[in-house]
């Protein structure tokens, strides 16, 4: 189990490693002068040559990747070319808000995809189950981009146009010093970013049940004169839920892709706004750093995952 | 007083295809601790019987009444109903390795059943189910109580099904082919425990099962079951040893463990019927030896006679036994010819890893095998002994560790890639499971037509003649041609199979459990065929099975095999009559045959109950 | 004990069968009938623009814009509106539709075959091949794919092809999983085991004995597959990241609404496009979801009752 946890882990630096001499190295080839990005159309030839031995843009491209790479480790990703702050401050400054919203979004997204993946599955072929393959369909079907501007105009604009303010129009708002505040904010963005998610995880979490539900151990279960409460709800979760486990990792990193669009849409000022943001800049090393703080964040919730998934089924163990 | 009484039992389930009438009219009373069997072959509707009865199948409708303890259990609550299940009815299941919670210990699984029913103490329940374990014969139950079931063995966990079934002390126990998932040495030890704690505890059990050799020794009273109906009901001894209904008496018949070696088998003819329709006469008449022209016509009446039988047939004697008339039919010597000859082959996984080097799993140790030409050489041995993987090895599926195998005097080591493909057609395979054997998507005349195609042999029309030819040869009709394996029974999926494997008329044909998947009465069929076959054309088999009396049945020479090595190797008749080592005789020891038959001396009809017409 | 042999089979073909299951959804009908209704007004843009006189691109500053400078509600001459610099909605849809279905069936093809033939080399040839093919495509799946797409555009600027790269590359290991896992299955059948023992090779394996036995989860996968690429089309272009301005499309025409809130006075911008999009993901969707049902039905409540009664 420890061997196999350590691969998880080896495997993980693996990722990220490709990951870095991905972004570094397609930068690096593409077209455009770094120094002149950084200088300006204005700079002298002297200027720009001091640049580029400040950046060490004149040595050779590996010894560049090394020694950006051991800088990155210690959690230094050099200097945005537009405003010359470090990336990881700006960074790091825009995390409260992409955390808040993607954190909520999974909570949202399992507390909404697995009961109604149960309520289909209970009842096959019933109302209930039409109903939860029609929400899985459309969930399916929904642009996460669509979807935010519909609930906008909805949910802000149309009870604004009568006066109320039933949900803001967006931006965000610090946990502290009020909560609700930043849960009111939040609300929307939250149930847009989960949806599609959702309808991922009650699709698998019925297919998965309707599955265990015919295995030869529920039957037994049921021989044993259990109540169909416990049949279902122990025996029949605990068989669905724990290979699910192993799907969230891989999820994650949908999560992150829905999460620079729903920024986007409700005008979040998180990292993935300033992605967006440093692309129609040509700020690369902004770039280069939220493309690896994504791949630590799957990285790590995968590992998270993998340890769950050793905890949950005894087969692993 | 009957512990449970069924009286005209149906169970309709409705599907997309239809309605499946699974079982018809069936009324059977158990007595008081005795061991009550119900046999048939699949689709008989033996499960869906009590799986129904205990309300565990949601869509099916079941109509009639079960009367246990006095009540009716059609007409119960799902609550009331609930809480006679493991308290008042055990159940025990066919497959231990899917019917346990792969999740939660055994202990656990045993203790929820408890507090379910019981209000006691958790420390309590706990010593309840260790005592119990221990009792069923598990060691150290104590601390195997935290196991979870993937680290049992498979008749370990049956056990743990019997302990579970036992635990609450019910009245009654029903056991769902307890067995059938299980090596033949391990099933006997099964049958003896659950025989030993019924006695013990006074329990009342149905045993459900394919197997009439099982029941022969065990049961009190059997009911035998066809197509969802009745058939035969009666004390055992009788029942077997002169059965009433000609079903029955056919599927002993069936059965190469009441014949001498090497006769021709006596099989139903046939297949069973559609349970969507219903036929306005009896349901095996189709297939009955003794069917009257009004069998097909009007249904049979319920013949009750005075030796407790009851059979559900327009005949009034006994049914021609079959069996009885036929002598052993005489086979032409084995030659000198060597066709296969196999020398210290042995092979080892995961060898050399890069953490242990060397320690690896030795699955074959060292096999010398010689197959003359015209004999059947029969290889037998529980799962897991490597039967299957040296067949594997001979037909060049699995490359061996170290040894040598020499196929009609050429060393297969030596072989260029070229003559190692030329060589293949020598040495066919034919599978156990018929279901997997065919691919599902190829039509028939392509699946049999493979060797020629791989081979580059016949195309186009003659290749489609050859392949007709074949169908014909294994007893296909040669016009089903063009229609996929899904559209043919197991029986003659089997024959597909054999007929691909003809071919290209093979030096050497290795039969991998040909017949285990199907039902006894087909298996005659299939068993006759391979038999035929080998006479018209001269085949040399390696035939491998755990079935003994199949075996000796089929086979000239027995080899016995025990983890990898063979420990016994003998004429058939001799390993029989002499077993050597001491494995062979465990073996020989667990196998249970039905008893021999004998005329039914002084029986007499009773009383007729003629249907009304409905 | 197997039960099938004792049931007798039904006599019936099995693509009348299928069609049978599916014709019995009106669902999965009314998705096909939108399906094609979407195919021919894509096809029939050139024409819906010779039709009403307007160009995709052109701006009709006086007849396409109000005095203040907005976009004008659906009426007789702009049958959906116009946008926020005059164009014609109805034009750049049909338009639009062009790049939705070309990038989502293109990309979902080629995604698919990609998907197939490693799933097909890493599931039958096992050992190390599997599992370096393996872990590649977990590497994929554990890539933040939008921001790598974000760092591609970046480099070498939007254009289609790289969108319909980026979304090929990223989505072919759906399909690689889920052929790997089928194969690896399928390989240790005992028919190929059959195979292997005439003497046929892998090559032949692979496409005689292997391939027929994918089909459904082929047709079914790659269904299901042009929705996720159409909507990450339209992600991209809303991103600004896709199909450049002023070419049309659906993702770029709600971006385009979304810039400046104009969405919020005037809806018919996010619906039309909005509603397209959804509903011809949801199309596909219900068409692959009934596909999946018809060929595979397993999953069917009615069969249930059957596999518990051969037990």
């Amino acid at each position: 189990m420890i061997r196999y946890l350590l691969g998880r882990v080896a495997f993980g630096a693996l990722i990220l490693l490709t990951l870095s001499m991905f972004v570094f190295f397609l930068f690096f080839v593409a077209p455009g002068d770094p120094a002149r990005m950084v200088a300006g159309d204005k700079a002298t030839e002297t200027q720009l040559i001091q640049i580029r031995t400040n950046l060490g843009l004149d040595r050779p491209i590996h010894e560049q990747y090394l020694s950006f790479l051991g800088k990155a480790v210690t959690g230094d990703l050099g200097f945005s070319y537009r405003n010359q702050q470090p990336v990881a401050k700006l960074i790091f400054n825009r995390l409260p808000a992409t955390l808040s919203l993607v954190v909520g979004g999974v909570l949202v997204w399992l507390a909404v995809g697995i009961p109604i993946g149960i309520m289909s599955a209970r009842h096959p072929g019933g109302v209930r189950d039409r109903l939860g393959q029609g929400f899985i369909l459309i969930g399916l079907s929904f642009p996460t981009f669509v979807l935010g501007m519909m609930s906008l105009y909805l949910f802000y604009f149309l009870p604004r146009q009568s006066g109320f303010m039933l949900f803001p129009a967006g931006g965000f708002k610090p946990f502290l010093p009020n909560p609700a505040i930043w849960a009111w904010h939040l609300i929307l963005p939250w149930t847009t970013l989960a949806l599609t998610t959702a309808a991922v995880y009650a699709r698998l979490t019925r297919g998965q049940m309707l599955e265990v539900m015919g295995e030869d151990y529920i039957r037994t279960a049921r021989a044993k004169g259990l109540s169909e409460r416990k049949v279902v709800w122990k025996h029949g979760m605990r068989a669905t839920l724990t290979p699910l486990a192993t799907q969230l990792g891989a999820d994650i990193a949908l999560l992150l892709g829905g999460a620079i669009v729903i920024e986007q849409v409700y005008g979040l000022q998180g990292v993935g706004a300033l992605a967006v943001q440093a692309v129609a800049n040509q700020d690369r090393p902004i770039i280069i750093g939220v493309v690896l703080l994504g791949g630590l964040f799957i990285v790590v919730a995968n590992i998270i995952v993998d340890i769950a998934y050793v905890l949950l089924d005894p087969r692993v163990r | 007083m009957a512990v449970l009484e069924a009286r005209h039992l149906s169970v309709d389930i409705p599907t997309e295809d239809g309605v499946i009438h699974a079982v018809r009219d069936v009324s059977f009373a158990l007595e008081a601790g005795e061991l009550f069997g119900i046999a048939g072959e699949s689709g008989s509707g033996k499960s869906v019987l009590t799986q129904a009865i205990l309300g565990l199948l949601p869509n099916a409708i079941v109509s009639g009444e079960v009367l246990f303890e006095g009540r009716n259990l059609l007409g119960l609550k799902p609550a009331e109903l609930q809480s006679i299940r493991g308290s008042r009815i055990g159940m025990i299941f066919q497959d231990p390795m899917s019917s346990l919670h792969p999740y939660y210990t055994v202990g656990s699984q045993i203790t929820e059943m408890i507090h379910a029913h019981e209000k006691v103490e958790k420390p309590v329940a706990r010593r309840r189910a260790v005592d119990l374990l221990a009792r069923v014969g598990i060691a150290e139950a104590d601390r195997r109580f935290d196991s979870f079931p993937h680290q049992f063995s498979g008749g370990m966990r049956q056990r743990v099904m019997i302990a579970m079934a036992l635990v609450l002390n019910p009245p009654l126990v029903i056991a769902d082919e307890p067995t059938t998932a299980l090596d033949v040495t391990v099933q006997a030890q099964i049958v003896a425990l659950l025989d030993e704690m019924r006695r013990e505890l006074g329990t009342t059990v149905v045993m459900i099962t394919h197997d009439l050799g099982l029941l022969s020794s065990i049961a009190d009273h059997v009911m035998v079951m066809y197509a969802g109906r009745r058939m035969e009901l009666g004390p055992s001894a009788p029942l077997f040893a002169a059965p009433a209904h000609p079903y029955t008496a056919g599927l002993l018949a069936s059965s190469p463990a009441n014949y001498e070696a090497g006769a021709e088998l006596v099989p139903i003819p046939g297949r069973p019927p559609s349970l969507l329709e219903t036929p306005a006469g009896c349901v095996f008449a189709p297939r009955c030896a003794s069917a009257l022209p009004r069998c097909t016509s009007e249904a049979p009446p319920l013949r009750v006679f005075s030796d407790g039988l009851q059979s559900l047939c327009w005949l009034e004697g006994p049914p021609a036994d079959a069996a009885a008339s036929v002598a052993a039919v005489a086979k032409a010597p084995a030659a000198d010819e060597t066709v296969v000859k196999a020398e210290g082959v042995r092979l080892t996984y995961g060898a050399g890893s890069l953490f242990n080097p060397g320690a690896g799993f030795e699955v074959l140790k060292g096999i010398d095998l010689e197959l003359r030409r015209g004999e059947t050489l029969g290889l037998v041995g529980e799962s897991g002994c490597g039967k299957s993987t040296f067949a594997r090895v001979l037909a060049g599926l699995i490359p061996m560790t170290s040894g040598k195998v020499a196929l009609l005097g050429r060393d297969l080591g030596s072989l260029d890639p070229r003559a190692w493909q030329a060589m293949r057609r020598e040495v066919q395979l034919v599978f156990q499971n018929p279901f997997g054997a065919l691919n599902p998507r190829r039509r028939v005349g392509a699946i049999i037509g493979d060797p020629f195609r791989i081979h580059g042999l016949a195309a186009g029309a003659e290749r489609k003649r050859e392949v007709q030819r074949l169908m014909e040869l294994v007893g296909l009709n040669p016009e089903h041609y063009n229609r996929f394996p899904s559209e043919f029974s197991g029986g003659q999926r089997q024959r597909i199979g054999i007929a691909r494997a003809l071919a290209l008329n093979p030096a050497l044909i290795i039969y991998d459990e040909p017949v285990s998947a199907l039902d006894v009465s087909i298996q005659a069929q299939v068993l006759n065929l391979m038999r035929s076959l080998q006479r018209d054309l001269d085949l040399t088999y390696l035939f491998i099975s755990h079935d003994l009396a199949v075996v000796r049945h089929v086979c000239d020479r027995i080899a016995v095999m025990q983890a990898g090595q063979i420990v016994e190797l003998a004429d058939a008749e001799t390993l029989y009559r002499t077993p050597q080592h001491p494995y062979t005789q465990t073996l020989l020891a667990a196998s249970v045959a039905t008893p021999p038959r004998h005329p039914a001396a002084g029986r007499t009809l009773v009383a007729s109950h003629v249907p009304e017409a409905a | 004990m197997t039960a099938p042999a004792a049931i007798p089979v039904v006599q019936r073909g099995s693509l009348a069968l299928t069609l049978r299951r599916l014709g019995r959804d009106p669902a999965i009908i009314a998705a096909l009938v939108f399906i094609v209704l979407v195919v021919i007004f894509a096809l029939s843009a050139p024409w819906i623009s010779a039709l009403t006189g307007h160009s995709a691109i052109e701006q009709y500053r006086d007849t396409g814009l109000s005095e203040m400078g907005l976009p004008v509600a659906p009426n007789a001459e702009f049958l959906f509106g116009t946008d926020h610099l005059g164009r014609d909605v109805l034009v750049r849809l049909a338009y639009g539709a062009q790049v939705s279905l070309t990038v989502g069936v293109l990309a979902a093809v080629v995604a698919a075959l990609i998907g197939i033939t490693v799933g097909m080399v890493a599931g039958y040839f096992g050992g190390w091949v599997d599992t370096v093919l393996s872990r590649a495509m977990d590497l994929v799946m554990s890539v933040p794919f939008l921001l790598c797409a974000l760092a591609l555009v970046s480099v070498f600027g939007p254009s289609l092809s790289l969108s319909i790269g980026v979304i090929v590359f990223f989505s072919w290991t759906t399909m690689g999983r889920v052929i790997r896992g089928q194969v690896m299955s399928l390989r240790r059948q005992e028919f190929v085991e059959a195979s292997r023992s005439l003497g046929a090779g892998p090559l032949s394996i692979m496409f005689i004995d292997i391939l027929p036995n994918l089909s459904v989860p082929i047709i079914v996968y790659t269904t299901m597959m042009i929705p996720g690429s159409i909507v990450f089309e339209a992600t991209l272009s809303f991103l600004g990241m896709g199909i450049v301005p002023p070419a049309p499309s659906w993702g770029g025409m709600l971006a385009d609404a979304a810039g400046n809130s104009l969405y919020l006075v005037a809806a018919w911008l996010v619906l039309i496009p909005g509603l397209a999009l959804l509903f011809t993901t949801l199309a596909f969707n219900i068409l692959g979801d009934g596909l999946r049902d018809a060929l595979d039905p397993r999953g069917r409540p009615v069969r249930k009752a059957a596999k518990g009664k051969a037990r």
